[in-house]
This record gives structure tokens, C-alpha cells and sequence, in this order.
């Protein structure tokens, strides 16, 4: 049995679009190129991660009112953009599975979700915990709060469908749909903080002004941003790269079970 | 009020929760690369260890 029957074949391989993404189809090839970038995202992740907290924790200034409660944020903020980050990979490999039947798309998705929903929890565990001593409160139904809890069951949403069918292929289809339609939240959640009157503080580092925090903060939030993302990004490979290998497995024990099956219903 | 509980909780939670998805992730692809080595017979042909043992 071929490494590529292992997956399902692409249905739709025809554009030039289609035909660069199947070239990463193969999973023989998948698993040499991720194999070789597995350490290269790992090692620095780890190293900047580790840099990143321990800056933060130990050397970053303390802010004037909030004292030293600010050192949550280089845990909460890193944590907030790898949620939305997770689910808008979700919804890319779940639009290149229903587009371009990408075999690995379908698998890349169903790995991101559990990642994508651990990194959610996070930001709401720690953003809880600097509202309590700041605000008061653990909780309060602010519309950035409850946006991101919403992708929080977004997430959990997606892991629940994708397992809910007998058949894998129709589980990856209804989760991508609602990987695309969840898409929406995405927007509010960014854009929550400027279109409603939130307790939440709006956005300190933006892509098109300058940054409105001192230098000495902003280094050690980006350094442990850049981490976590590519620690994000090692797992999620990880993960992926097992879930090739299991389908793998899994051909190889059916295509070795039918013979055997065969030979026991000859009389 | 002392805030260093929270700030002690938040980077445990920070480091803990990365650290057992990478753990998980890493234990379950060893797993996955080590049942494949034994049933995959691409993979023992190439195998040193088991050139050889087939005619």
C-alpha cells in the first residue's frame, strides 16, 4: 500500500492553486518537510518563550497603577492572539478542505482545534485573574469577554462535530462549515472594544500606529508573542504529523485484516 | 491586596498548559512513529536492522 492511498485523494486537484497546495498533498512528503521544520519551530519557540516570561516576570518595569499585575499580560496577550490566530488557521485549512479537498487540510483542522481551544482557555483563566485584583471581578459580560468566550465554544463546537459522525470524512466537512461560519466572531472580537463602550482596554499595539506602551514592556510582550506562536506552531505540526502517521496505521492494519478475512469466509 | 498569587497563577497556567499539549503531542507521535516502524513495510525494508531478515 502507497503512502498517498493512505489519505483520501483530492477530488478537486485541477487550478494552479490547486495544484501548488497538492504538491504538499503526500504525506511521505509531509512528514520528511515537517520533520525537518519540527526543531527549527520547537527550539526558538521554547528559547523565546522562556526569555519572553522570564523579562517580563523579573526585569520588566511595573506599571504605575497597576503595579505588578501587569506581568499577566505577557501571558494573557500572547495567549489572546493565538486564539484568533488558531481559529483563522482552522478556517483556512478547513476552506482549502472544502475547496480544494486538501487531504491534510482535514487533518491540520481537527489537530488545531483542541490547540486552538487550550490557548483560548488561557487567555480567559488569565485574563480573570488580572480582573479580579483590577476590576473586582472574575468575570463581567463585557462585549470582549463574551466574544471570546464565544470562540472559546467555537472551538469546542468544532472538536465536538468532527467527532460526532461514523464516517471521518463527513465529520471534517460539517466541522469546516462550521469552522467558516464561526469566522465571523472574528471581526467582533477585534473590533469589540472600538464599536462598544467595553470595561476592556482597547488595543495597545496596532498595525498601522505606533505603540501606545513603554519600550520596556513592549520588547519582553513581543518576544513571548513570537515564542508562544511558534510553540503554537511546533504542537500543532506535531500533532499533525502523528495524525498522518495513525491513518497510515490504521490503511496498513485494514489492508493486512481484508486478506486475512477473505482467506476465514472460504469454505 | 497583594497581587503576586494572581501573577504566580497566571504564568502556571502559562507554562503548564503549552508544556502538556507539547508533552502530549511529542508522546503521542513517538508512538504513532514507533508502531509504523514495526508494520509499515517500506520502513523495514529501509531499516537497517531488519535487511535481511526477509529473503
Amino acid at each position: 500500500m502507497d503512502a498517498s492511498t493512505a489519505v483520501a485523494p483530492a477530488r478537486n486537484p485541477k487550478g494552479v492553486g490547486g495544484r501548488n497546495l497538492h504538491r504538499f498533498a503526500n504525506p511521505g512528503r509531509f512528514l520528511r518537510l515537517s520533520g525537518a521544520a519540527l526543531p527549527w519551530l520547537a527550539v526558538p519557540g521554547l528559547a523565546l518563550t522562556a526569555a519572553g516570561l522570564i523579562w517580563g516576570l523579573c526585569f520588566a518595569p511595573a506599571d504605575w497603577q497597576q503595579g505588578d499585575t501587569v506581568r499577566i499580560m505577557y501571558v494573557h496577550v500572547p495567549s489572546a492572539w493565538l486564539a484568533s490566530a488558531g481559529y483563522l488557521g482552522l478556517a483556512v485549512c478547513s476552506l482549502l478542505s472544502l475547496v480544494w479537498r486538501h487531504p491534510l487540510a482535514d487533518l491540520a483542522a481537527v489537530e488545531i482545534g483542541p490547540v486552538g481551544a487550550g490557548f483560548t482557555a488561557m487567555c480567559l483563566a488569565t485574563g480573570s485573574l488580572w480582573g479580579k485584583p483590577m476590576w473586582g471581578a472574575w468575570w463581567v459580560w463585557d462585549a470582549r469577554l463574551t466574544s471570546v468566550l464565544v470562540l472559546f465554544f467555537l472551538y469546542l463546537g468544532h472538536i465536538a462535530l468532527v467527532r460526532a459522525f461514523d464516517d471521518p470524512q463527513r465529520g471534517y466537512r460539517a466541522g469546516a462549515i462550521l469552522a467558516l461560519v464561526g469566522i465571523v466572531n472574528l471581526p467582533i472580537i477585534k473590533f469589540s472594544v472600538d464599536w462598544w463602550n467595553t470595561l476592556h482596554q482597547p488595543a495597545s499595539i496596532t498595525l498601522t500606529g505606533s505603540p501606545t506602551m513603554y519600550v520596556g514592556m513592549l520588547w519582553p510582550l513581543l518576544l513571548a508573542a513570537i515564542g508562544y506562536t511558534l510553540v503554537f506552531a511546533a504542537i500543532v505540526l506535531a500533532r499533525t504529523r502523528a495524525a498522518v502517521m495513525e491513518r497510515r496505521i490504521r490503511g496498513l492494519l485494514m489492508a493486512r485484516a481484508a486478506p486475512d478475512a477473505a482467506e476465514a469466509a472460504m469454505p | 491586596m497583594n497581587h503576586l498569587p494572581f501573577v504566580a497563577a497566571s504564568y502556571a497556567i502559562g507554562i503548564l498548559l503549552p508544556a502538556s499539549f507539547a508533552i502530549t503531542a511529542w508522546m503521542r507521535m513517538a508512538r504513532a512513529s514507533g508502531q509504523l516502524a514495526a508494520i509499515d513495510p517500506r520502513r523495514q525494508r529501509g531499516a537497517p536492522s531488519a535487511r535481511g531478515a526477509k529473503p
